[in-house]
């Protein structure tokens, strides 16, 4: 299979996160649950990812790195953690529906909700988000990369905006975390939300969110910590305050070797690579005719392209692509509603290749020739 | 049982704070392991620092300035 589906997920791990599970499986007893070699064994490896992640994005303290279950989790927590009934919340047409749903039930609960549109190639108006704010605008809530279009947002200008107008800045890193430097002090993000098991090619299971010191949401969810158990509350303190239950260690400890594999091979190699392919790939299915690919591929670009081909069936051409060709990609909707909306493509979806460092050139090359052969046919 | 011996108790309100405290007196030569809370400082659960007595400047010191922080810091006879 030529694996061209790593927006979803990166199927292809290095070699020592499996190891690094499988350890972990054999000797990790519960985080923060004892003194015991077993417990303390599961606590020093969280800890340890904590302070890899804190320096791989910029976190200002450890601490302030909380675990989840994936990006979902960590933009759930966000969201609702900071944002009540009577605040008002500017997002755009680029996000995902863990941005979004989150957002609509909040709207259903009394918060205020604008969105920042999107051109016909798929970039966020950057003059809205300073129109669209009010006085009691609580947060941003932006991605850094579109999971359709690939197109990246200049979150550091976004984030000026919404702090002159004393509004947080939430990111979504989903598609960018592991791709390339993701910096948050030097993005101006507030929360920077990111998953495991994408660009960081960690196991799934794991994710989490970078938190600004002085930034407290309220918890997401409650719950045992190992600490101050006679306490009715949870503890107020980071990470505890935003971490109830057992924390799933061994992915983590699988995350942590990941971190280790990054940051060994080096996010400049990581994204120079990528975007090798994400050139060569847009350069010759864009030569085709009858195809045509979304997005602004003008500059720097996130490792997705998304086509369609006529006005093919995007499942139809994905199936094509998976039962004739060995391809997989992911056609459809790809959970970004509004993005569809804005590209004119709900009807029909899109085709969308996403790659990643294990992606080869002979990989783009075949999965080029695919599309081409399709569109001729 | 063990004899009692007076030892410093550092405790922290996070296992992470806890975590980040073993590591760094791990990393600088500080005195000391991590045990179970004991129940005369709290009934919950959690861990804290052992270390000898005479260690508690030295701790002190050398956790603040690192920005670790700690609940308390107490001698006990365990």
């Amino acid at each position: 299979m030529i694996y061209l589906d790593n927006a979803a997920t990166t199927l292809r791990k290095p070699p020592q996160v499996g190891r690094a599970i499988l350890e972990a499986l054999d000797s990790m007893g519960n985080s923060a649950r004892g003194a015991h070699q077993g417990s303390l064994g599961a606590s020093r490896t969280i800890y340890n990812a904590r302070a890899k992640l804190a320096a791989f994005f910029r976190c200002p303290r450890p601490d302030h790195v909380i675990f989840t279950s994936g990006i979902t989790e960590s933009l759930n927590a966000a969201i609702c953690g900071l944002v009540g009934p009577g605040d008002h919340v500017i997002s755009t047409d680029l996000e995902h529906n863990s941005v979004l749903r989150p957002l609509y039930r909040l709207e259903e609960e009394g918060a205020a909700l604008d969105f920042v549109p999107a051109d016909s190639r798929g970039n966020p108006d950057y003059g809205a988000f300073a129109s669209l704010m009010r006085p009691n605008t609580r947060a941003v809530v932006c991605t850094h990369c579109s999971n359709l279009t690939g197109n990246l947002v200049d979150v550091a200008r976004v984030a000026e905006i919404a702090h002159a107008h004393g509004a947080l800045l939430i990111v979504d890193a989903a598609q960018t975390a592991g791709t390339r430097e993701v910096d948050m002090q030097a993005l101006g993000a507030d929360v920077l939300c990111f998953t495991g098991h994408k660009g960081l090619l960690g196991p799934q299971g794991t994710g989490g969110l970078c938190i600004r010191e002085g930034v407290t949401p309220r918890p997401f969810k409650v719950g045992g910590t190992g600490v101050q158990t006679y306490s009715k509350t949870q503890p107020a303190q980071f990470p505890a305050c935003l971490e109830a239950g057992t924390l799933n260690g061994h992915g983590i400890a699988g995350l942590s070797a990941a971190l280790d594999y990054l940051s060994e091979v080096g996010l400049e190699r990581v994204h120079a690579h990528e975007q090798a392919l994400t050139r060569r790939f847009y350069e010759g299915v864009s030569a085709i005719p009858g195809v045509t690919v979304y997005g602004d591929f003008t500059g720097d670009h996130g490792a997705v392209v998304s086509l369609n081909i006529g006005d093919c069936d995007s499942g139809q051409v994905a199936d094509a692509l998976s039962e004739d060709y060995g391809i997989a990609t992911r056609p459809g909707a790809h959970c970004a509603p509004r993005m569809h909306r804005a590209l004119g493509t709900v009807e029909q979806g899109a085709v969308r290749f996403s790659f990643s460092w294990f992606t080869t050139e002979e990989e783009i090359n075949a999965a080029v020739q695919a599309v081409a052969e399709l569109a001729a046919s | 049982m063990r004899e009692k011996k007076p030892a410093l108790v550092v405790t922290f309100h996070t296992t992470t704070a806890a975590m980040e405290a073993e590591s760094f007196c791990q990393a600088h030569a500080l005195p000391g392991r991590i045990i179970p809370v004991p129940r005369e400082i709290t009934a919950g659960c959690g861990l804290a620092w052992k270390a000898p007595p005479e260690a508690e400047a030295e701790l002190a010191a050398a956790l603040a300035g690192a920005g670790i922080p700690w609940a308390g810091m107490t001698v006990l006879r365990l």
